[in-house]
């Protein structure tokens, strides 16, 4: 089996290198070649591939993997094209050159869902690159015709004659490249649509699968650090006389957010860190609590916002409407709690810096290091092992622990490696934002809705991230910040709407808030769907056959929709006391739909199966969709059941996951995914999968109890009698 | 100092007996496939076997494991061979990876006790096991596979 | 919240109680004979009910307490926190009371309470009573309590001595050594050791 064996080998190497005292950037890329690599046996011919001579296939991923299963699908592109052998491939993580921006985006970036459709050609075409020329090298040293030749399993084959792709690859380099590089069709695919199995299990299962968190080195200490409570509040004044008397503590050092202590190992530094005595100047952020928020946002919703979609005269003709619903959503902040904490470690030496951590943006966080030490960006390596779940959350605008770690290093002057513990990571910044949705339809006499007007309230995500993607948000400019109101101004059913209007306010706060899984459809969805639901039962219809009335010149949707509800087999043959709801919604390009069948025990929802179907036009790797589907839907439970980040005083109230609890397998119901057939435009599959959840179970709760939940979790609404 | 036998092999480790087992796995005998997820034991991305018992190694204190016998994630075969190892691989279980030590090793002692496992039985052992991907419906498939490979193993 | 509920809850009028306990005894009052595992009768001297069931209400709120109850709960999971929810992670007794597979007791209790908060208190015999034997308190009356503690066949086989020394068994002190967090229960460990003395060595009459 492949295994991680370019990470492994680099940490290995770097370890030699680090115990004798020397630091040495690798991977950096000079024209498409690695550095590291001799020239002279080594075949680079861009920088995704690099075909060593002992036949290796290295595929250098400008993606990471987070658990969204690029490591495979981004190779499986490579080897559609390359005829390599499956077993000789070796994956690695790239480093932070613009080589490897992102196809759609200015900067190397994971996230929106997009590894797969974008770089659906640009991997598919390295590998076709390197085979025309591995297949010339090859004719030139049998001394038979390019045309003679075919490849399969990493070999060039005329007639009898056969070279290793191994064996002609520093013959290979010495070719100027195609100017055409044409495709296989896709009937000749053997890789695409089939899928292969994961190449970075082997290494999962057996603990040798390296994340951030497990880089351990020589004289490598770790640090802990005392947050300030609050957001933008600073350490006053501190004491750190017992944290010093702690066995095993080195030193204790002030940081932007507060105070690190560096000790041998962690649980000394932690230890340190409860001795620490800090006093905080808890700042503006101080005087903020959630129930104050919710009141200011409620009395915020009645007015309209910055225009985000509109069309006719929505007030006019809610006048006019036979009858009219109301409602108002609450939705609180989020953490991503994914399961590895955040960390970074960060070597200086001299004027380069060595980092390692797991990041979703290494360029950018390469950038932040260099600008906190002076030091020109490619004075600072980035080394990105595995990411032990990201959801969002490693990729900060502001690279806010690898700056903290960086300044760790360069105020103790040491070689750390920092670590926040679960504690650290719930209370230490970045949520989906709180968000009020205020909406009023007007119906037709036909139940039909005529009229819908809809503002929300929620702080802005892009106003912190628009320097660096650029684009609106923030409420200081005129345009609203797509990821407030995404789902809601491009929904399918407002286009058959005559009068709508959609408007947004982008309050600021202190609370530093993010892309969380799905983004703004993560509230989005749920109002629309759990209002369409809502409006279907007034209007005495069928959740599902309004829905089909609604998406009329909705293709996508409608296929989604009906797939999803004739798998689930919508309300037929239902086990006594079990219910079924439904919600359909495209986000990141795809388009999603899920059935979800519940009953009440003891006084409180059991989820027991989710039906899913998935239109992402073409599925590269359809288990890998699957399993995408499957961990958007615990994802999209958890969140509508339990997650809640809520304040007081301007501290974040909950710690662990015994307060911001998360699914467990017992409470995991039975998931059913169905791909569509498609050949539409592809779409993504790590963040689709999330939005319909929580509207469908919320849909599937009112048809067992006649109750609908406007506001999440759902737990506060069952918890007690 | 403490002596600790850790998968078959003694060590020797200068630690505070209060220093969680998991700390000096991780940072002092290098054996970082064992995680840190919480530190409180809700996760279970901790657990190791104590004695063949799946203890949260982020609590358990290293003087309760001082001349026990300790298997990781590393230890619990030599080649990946395990059952459930090869079962999670025909599953492609993990995504992100991170809890899956700790899901192994917990399903390691639920194997052991009981080679049938129901799905009651995979609620009632797994479920101080967190995974944030949701990989739950894979595990549950995946241990009842196991289990299969572990009665031909055993037959074998 | 929820402490104060609790509080609440135990917060039982002193005269009121005794006037009802005494209506009560004098109508009802239920006399138990000690067994000792051979069978025998005890005699037992010192008999008073009045003492004795007033010494029982005492220990009544101490064992409904969470740092009690939570580990005698009616069904199969142990309960858990100041609102003795049940215990997350789908817990179980197993049939020895220590838990099953990957979640039992000790995986995650050590010998001793752990420094923090909410992480697991510790004890070295942390675990429910078994399953052939369970125990239950959460959901008793006093009178069913009382009776139940009484009763050789559902107390764990304890003869009078037994459950004397019961009171001093290191389990049941860990109620006041709960960890970080945690309240203790209503009555101090020696009133509470004092109570229940009392409440055997003067008849143990149950409350109505």
């Amino acid at each position: 089996m492949t295994q991680n064996l370019v990470s492994r080998r680099n940490f290995l190497k770097n370890a030699a290198i680090l115990s004798s005292g020397l630091i040495v950037p690798f991977t950096a890329l000079k024209a498409g070649k690695r550095v590291q690599d001799d020239p002279f046996t080594s075949f680079a011919p861009n920088a995704f591939l690099n075909i060593k001579p002992d036949n290796t296939i290295e595929i250098i991923l400008a993606h990471v993997e987070m658990g969204q299963g690029v490591w495979t699908t981004l190779p499986m592109l490579v080897a559609e094209e390359l005829d390599c052998d499956w077993k000789d491939i070796a994956v690695a993580h790239c480093p932070p050159n613009p080589a490897y921006n992102h196809t759609a985006m200015p900067l190397i970036i994971t996230g929106g869902s997009t590894s797969t459709w974008s770089e659906f050609e640009r991997y598919r075409k390295a590998g076709a690159t390197a085979r025309i020329l591995l297949t010339q090298a090859a004719a030139a040293k049998m001394g038979v015709s390019v045309a003679s030749c075919k490849t399969e399993n990493s070999c060039v084959i005329s007639g009898d004659k056969k070279l290793s792709y191994g064996e002609v690859a520093a013959a290979a380099a010495q070719l100027p490249a195609p100017k055409e590089v044409p495709l296989r069709a896709p009937n000749q695919w053997k890789y695409i649509g089939k899928g292969v199995k994961r190449l970075d299990t082997t290494a999962k299962v057996n603990g040798s699968a390296k994340f951030g968190l497990d880089v351990q080195y020589p004289g490598m200490l770790t640090a802990v650090v005392a947050h300030v409570p609050v957001f933008e509040g600073k350490v006053k004044s501190f004491d750190a006389s017992k944290a010093l008397k702690v066995p095993g503590v080195r030193k204790v050092v002030q940081v932007p957010r507060g105070v690190a202590v560096i000790a041998d190992h962690f649980w000394a530094a932690k230890k340190g860190r409860d001795a620490l005595v800090v006093t905080w100047d808890r700042g503006m952020g101080a005087s903020l609590s959630t129930p104050d928020q919710t009141q200011r946002y409620r009395q915020q919703a009645l007015k309209d916002g910055l225009q985000a979609a509109k069309k006719g005269d929505a007030k006019a003709s809610l006048a006019k409407a036979a009858q009219t619903v109301e409602a108002e959503f609450v939705f609180p902040y989020l953490a991503h709690a994914p399961m590895e904490p955040m960390n970074c470690t960060v070597r200086i030496t001299g004027n380069k810096c060595e980092i390692w951590t797991g990041t979703q943006m290494p360029a950018l966080d390469q950038a932040a290091a260099a600008k906190i030490l002076g030091f020109k960006r490619e004075d600072v390596t980035l080394n990105t092992p595995f990411l032990g779940g990201a959801f969002g959350r490693r990729a900060t605008p502001d690279s806010d622990f690898v700056s903290e770690a960086v300044e760790i290093a360069k105020a103790s002057k040491e070689f750390i490696k920092l670590v926040w513990t679960r504690e650290d990571d719930m209370k230490g910044g970045y949520y989906r934002p709180f968000f009020i949705h205020k909406i009023k339809v007007g119906l037709g006499s036909d139940g039909m809705p005529v009229a819908w007007h809809h503002n929300l309230v929620g702080q802005s995500i892009m106003e912190r991230a628009s320097k660096i993607f650029g684009g609106g948000g923030g409420g200081q400019e005129k345009k609203a910040d797509d990821t407030s109101v995404e789902g809601v101004n491009n929904s399918p059913y407002l286009t058959n709407i005559p009068d709508h209007f959609v408007g947004l306010h982008s309050p600021k706060e202190v609370m530093p808030v993010l892309w969380y899984r799905s983004v703004g459809n993560t509230h989005t969805a749920y109002a629309m769907e759990v209002m369409i639901d809502a409006l279907a039962h007034t209007a005495k219809q069928d959740p599902l056959e309004y829905r089909r009335k609604l998406l009329k010149g909705h293709p996508r949707h409608l296929a989604a929709l009906n797939l999803a509800a004739e798998k689930a087999g919508w309300k037929k043959n239902l086990a006594p006391g079990h219910f079924q709801g439904i919600a359909v919604h495209e986000a990141f390009k795809s388009y999603v739909a899920q059935v979800v069948e519940i009953s009440m025990v003891e006084g409180k929802p059991k989820v027991h199966k989710v039906t899913c179907a998935i239109d992402c036009g073409l599925a590269v790797n359809p288990d890998g969709v699957v399993a995408q589907m499957e961990s958007g839907i615990v994802w999209g439970l958890t969140m509508a059941l339990y997650s809640e980040v809520t304040l007081a005083k301007g501290e974040v109230q909950q710690n662990n996951f015994y307060d911001y609890p998360v699914l467990r397998i017992h409470e995991t119901p039975v998931i059913d995914v169905h791909i569509a057939d498609s050949r539409e435009e592809m779409g993504g599959a790590g963040e689709p999968c999330v939005p319909p959840t929580a509207p469908a179970l919320a849909n599937a709760i009112f048809e067992a109890t006649g109750k609908r939940i406007y506001q999440l979790p759902i737990m506060h609404h069952f918890n007690k009698a | 100092m403490i002596t600790l036998n850790v998968n078959n092999s003694a060590h020797q480790v200068s630690a505070e007996p209060d220093m969680p087992l998991l700390w000096v796995l991780r940072d002092l005998l290098n054996l970082t496939g064992t995680k840190f997820g919480c530190g409180v034991a809700q996760c279970g991305a901790c657990t190791v076997h104590l004695n063949g018992e799946a203890v949260r190694s982020c609590i358990t204190p290293v003087s309760r494991a001082e001349n026990q016998q300790v298997v990781t994630i590393e230890g619990l075969s030599k080649d990946t061979t395990h059952p459930l190892q090869q079962a999670w691989m025909a599953h492609d279980v993990p995504q992100c990876g991170y809890c899956q030590s700790g899901q192994i090793m917990s399903a390691a002692v639920l194997l052991r006790q009981n080679p049938d496992p129901t799905d009651e039985d995979i609620d009632l052992a797994m479920s101080g096991n967190i995974c944030r991907c949701g990989t739950y419906p894979r595990i549950r498939k995946a241990i009842k596979d196991a289990a299969k490979i572990q009665k031909q193993k055993s037959n074998a | 919240m929820n402490v104060t509920n609790q509080q609440k809850k135990y917060r039982i009028p002193v005269i009121p109680t005794v006037i009802t306990l005494l209506l009560l005894i004098t109508t009802s009052a239920a006399f138990f004979s000690f067994t000792n595992d051979h069978g025998k009768k005890a005699p037992v001297v010192n008999a008073d009910s009045l003492a004795s069931v007033q010494a029982f209400t005492q220990v009544y709120r101490v064992l409904m307490s969470p740092r009690c109850m939570n580990c005698h709960p009616a069904g199969d999971q142990p309960l858990q926190g100041e609102d003795s929810h049940i215990h997350t992670m789908n817990v179980h007794r197993g049939t020895d009371g220590k838990g099953l597979y990957a979640l039992k007791c000790t995986n995650c209790h050590q010998s001793k309470n752990v420094p923090g908060v909410h992480t697991p208190p510790g004890n070295p015999k942390w675990a429910l009573p078994p399953a052939d034997m369970k125990m239950v308190f959460q959901g008793k009356t006093a009178h069913e309590l009382a009776i139940q503690i009484m009763d050789y066949d559902r107390n764990g086989h304890k003869n009078k001595e037994q459950l004397l020394e019961h009171a001093r068994d290191t389990l049941v002190k860990a109620g006041w050594n709960p960890g970080e967090g945690r309240a203790l229960p209503p009555l101090s460990y020696t009133a509470f050791v004092k109570a229940w003395d009392t409440w055997i060595e003067k008849g143990a009459f149950a409350p109505k």
